[in-house]
């Protein structure tokens, strides 16, 4: 049974998804043969390291790319296939929240136009009711209603942070994809968005696809967690099943590689990495892992470990993991 | 045991069209022989602009207005430039946070490293570069030889920072002063980092500024830490004290937002409320009153500008309302409070010390 297998009702559905890009220096294997699907009002954490492909996932999703095979359905659809007028129906309830604040937004129009557009692409609701939405959208992620007025620079990251999440919020979305949405903030207000993201889930059960390098964050965020490595996804599972008992050994060297904030308490086991992850230009035979991995055998090199369910709604992709 | 670098009332300020911004504003710390301090803060804090100033590597409109930086009894600031460039990179050295552009682009990562070592030491182009194989071996950079005669860009993030540290250590510097050494990598690749960093430390017994935004990164490496806001020191002390015990109300809160792990997953963060105040439109008093949850009128918050003040043993606070009673309860183990054992303490998950209303 796939990972997407059971998925088939689910709001997002990625089905062996693979994105190869062609570059001067050969072919980059972005993502390769990924599956996984999020229910509604669900959060998926997809975390792993600059390179492994989330924000490739991300893309795919919004349909900024196109799968080199593979399909993605949203909604049980398959969003290659559809029609224009679908694919305008489906952007209103797929919307993104990006990593750079500063890159995000037009910063020539002032926040009010930002957020107004959506809703006018959608022809939703006369202009004084959009300056309603507006002025609503605004005190809903906790800025005033005269930012309305301003243009992008007036504001700091944190603040058109809240502007990105204001304008994703605009049409009511059933998922948002959040890549690295609070990468570029400060300790302090991170706490912050990751608190209006929480919110907002609660509060308009909007499933959230939420991609990060940070482990904690993922955890703190998501009810189930993907990892992935060098494009593929090596383990799978609800957020407390992979805490409680991590299967694949990159997830453990994951987690054992967070410092901890607590002096002389002890990281979870020394399983430091060597080395620094492959190219995905050339990524070596076998599993994905075998040339950083401690536990190498000669099997690893050659064949390539399926992502296998081994326990409920837990798969990993390991010859060793029982 | 004699002072290592002692850096008094420190004054950097930039002088730009909207005016004076203050980006270090009077701050004091010590760096000990063998030690390692951490410089923490938010962007904008100063930390960098702190850890530049020591090495006068400040641009207009950046001056160094005052202060004094004793680097074994010798104030850099009052060296003629020849002077400084006997230390800078001799004596002194730093590690920035993108390798990439620290490096020439269009010279091999070795003949780089053998120009600093030329630069310093009386020594052939063949023993350089002998010494340059060395470094990068131990640095823990696989066939330091070939890689030797790498361009900068062929190298991955994690190299390029074994690199950069190996260029550091060139001439056996007596302090190596590491700004953001490991934000721009991958959280397996700065544990591995952070350990190289460590072992060398130890094993050459150097001083070490560490400047970083990262809380876990400190606890990792430090003894001692100091943490910035707006341009000052606003705490100061060793980790262990510091971590359990913080005194001042900015580093409770920076705590406590990074203190996910201990928290119901799914729970709101505690969090600091509004932002940083610009440098250039700082708040008369502290520049923290604004967002303290401490902050009163009668202690003078929105007055005066706090002084520093003891609160423990070489812990040290700029706080009207500083208090040391344990914001957390500490689980005291059966010895006394007093024992080194740095107790296992958990923030309560229900009371968000900083939390908004």
């Amino acid at each position: 049974m796939s990972a997407a297998a059971t998925g088939s009702t689910a709001l997002l559905r990625l089905d062996k998804v693979v994105k190869r890009f062609k570059t001067g220096a050969g072919t980059v294997h972005a993502l390769d043969g990924v599956s996984f699907f999020i229910r509604r009002g669900e959060t998926l954490g997809l975390v792993g390291e600059s390179g492994c492909g989330k924000s490739t996932a991300a893309r795919l999703v919004m349909d900024l790319y196109q799968p080199t095979s593979g399909t993605v359905y949203f909604d049980g659809e398959d969003i290659a296939q559809a029609d224009k007028a679908a694919k305008k129906a489906r952007r209103a309830r797929l919307q993104m929240v990006f990593q750079d604040p500063y890159s995000s937004l037009n910063p020539r129009n002032r926040v009010g136009r930002t957020l107004e557009e959506p809703l006018i692409i959608h022809a939703r609701g006369a202009r004084k009711e959009r300056h309603e939405r507006v002025a609503w959208l605004l005190e809903r992620v906790g800025l005033k209603a005269d930012a309305a007025e301003r243009y992008p620079h007036e504001f700091s990251g944190g603040q058109r942070q809240r502007i990105g999440i204001a304008r994703a919020l605009a049409l009511r979305p059933d998922l948002i994809v959040c890549d690295e949405a609070v990468s570029a903030l400060d300790v302090s207000i991170r706490a912050q968005i990751l608190n209006l993201l929480l919110d907002l889930r609660q509060d308009y059960q909007v499933a959230y696809l939420f991609i990060s390098h940070d482990l904690a964050i993922v955890r703190h965020m998501s009810d189930r967690v993907a990892v992935m490595y060098l494009g593929k996804i090596v383990e799978l599972a609800s957020r407390d099943d992979l805490w409680r008992q991590p299967r694949h050994p990159y997830t453990r060297a994951l987690m054992a590689a967070i410092p901890c904030v607590h002096p002389g308490r002890k990281r979870k086991e020394p399983l430091p990495l060597q080395g620094d992850p492959p190219s995905p230009l050339n990524p070596p035979p076998g599993c994905r892992f075998q040339s950083r991995c401690p536990f190498t055998e000669a099997r690893c090199r050659e064949e390539e470990p399926p992502l296998q369910a081994r326990a409920d709604e837990h798969w990993v992709a390991c010859h060793r993991a029982e | 045991m004699g002072e290592f670098l002692a850096v008094r009332g420190l004054r950097t300020w930039f002088h730009t069209r909207g005016g004076v911004a203050r980006a270090v504003d009077d701050v004091s710390l010590d760096v000990r022989a063998g030690g390692t301090l951490a410089l923490v803060g938010e962007s904008g804090s100063g930390k960098s602009v702190t850890a530049c100033s020591i090495l006068r590597l400040i641009n207009e409109p950046g001056r160094i207005e005052a202060g004094e930086i004793r680097f074994k009894g010798v104030d850099l600031l009052k060296l003629d430039d020849r002077g400084i460039r006997h230390i800078r990179g001799n004596r002194v050295a730093m590690i920035f946070q993108e390798p990439l552009s620290a490096f020439n682009p269009v010279q091999t990562v070795g003949a780089q490293i053998v120009e600093a070592i030329r630069l310093h030491r009386c020594v052939s182009r063949r023993e350089a570069y002998a010494r340059v194989v060395d470094l990068l071996e131990q640095v823990g950079i696989p066939s330091p030889a070939e890689r030797a005669r790498e361009f900068p860009h062929r190298l991955s993030g994690g190299m390029r920072q074994r690199a950069m540290i190996a260029l550091a250590l060139a001439c056996e510097p007596e302090l190596l002063i590491a700004d953001e050494p490991t934000t721009a990598l991958d959280v397996t690749t700065q544990a591995q980092i952070l350990r190289l960093l460590k072992t060398l430390q130890t094993a050459k017994g150097m001083g070490l500024l560490l400047i970083t935004h990262d809380l876990g990164v400190v606890a990792e490496i430090a003894d001692r830490a100091a943490v910035m806001y707006a341009g000052r020191i606003v705490e100061e002390g060793p980790v262990s004290d510091l971590f359990t015990r913080p005194s001042h109300p900015y580093t409770e809160g920076l705590l406590a937002s990074v203190a996910i792990d201990d928290l119901p997953p799914g729970a709101r963060l505690p969090e600091i409320p509004g932002m940083v105040p610009s440098l250039l439109a700082m708040p008369k008093g502290c520049a923290f009153a604004d967002r303290c949850p401490r902050a009163s009128r009668d202690a003078g918050c929105f007055a005066d500008s706090p002084a520093f003040a003891p609160v423990a043993k070489e812990h040290r606070v700029a706080c009207f309302q500083a208090r040391l009673a344990p914001v957390y309860p500490l689980r005291v183990e059966k010895n006394d409070a007093a024992s080194d054992a740095a107790p296992a303490l958990l923030p309560p998950a229900d009371e968000n010390v900083m939390a908004v209303a």
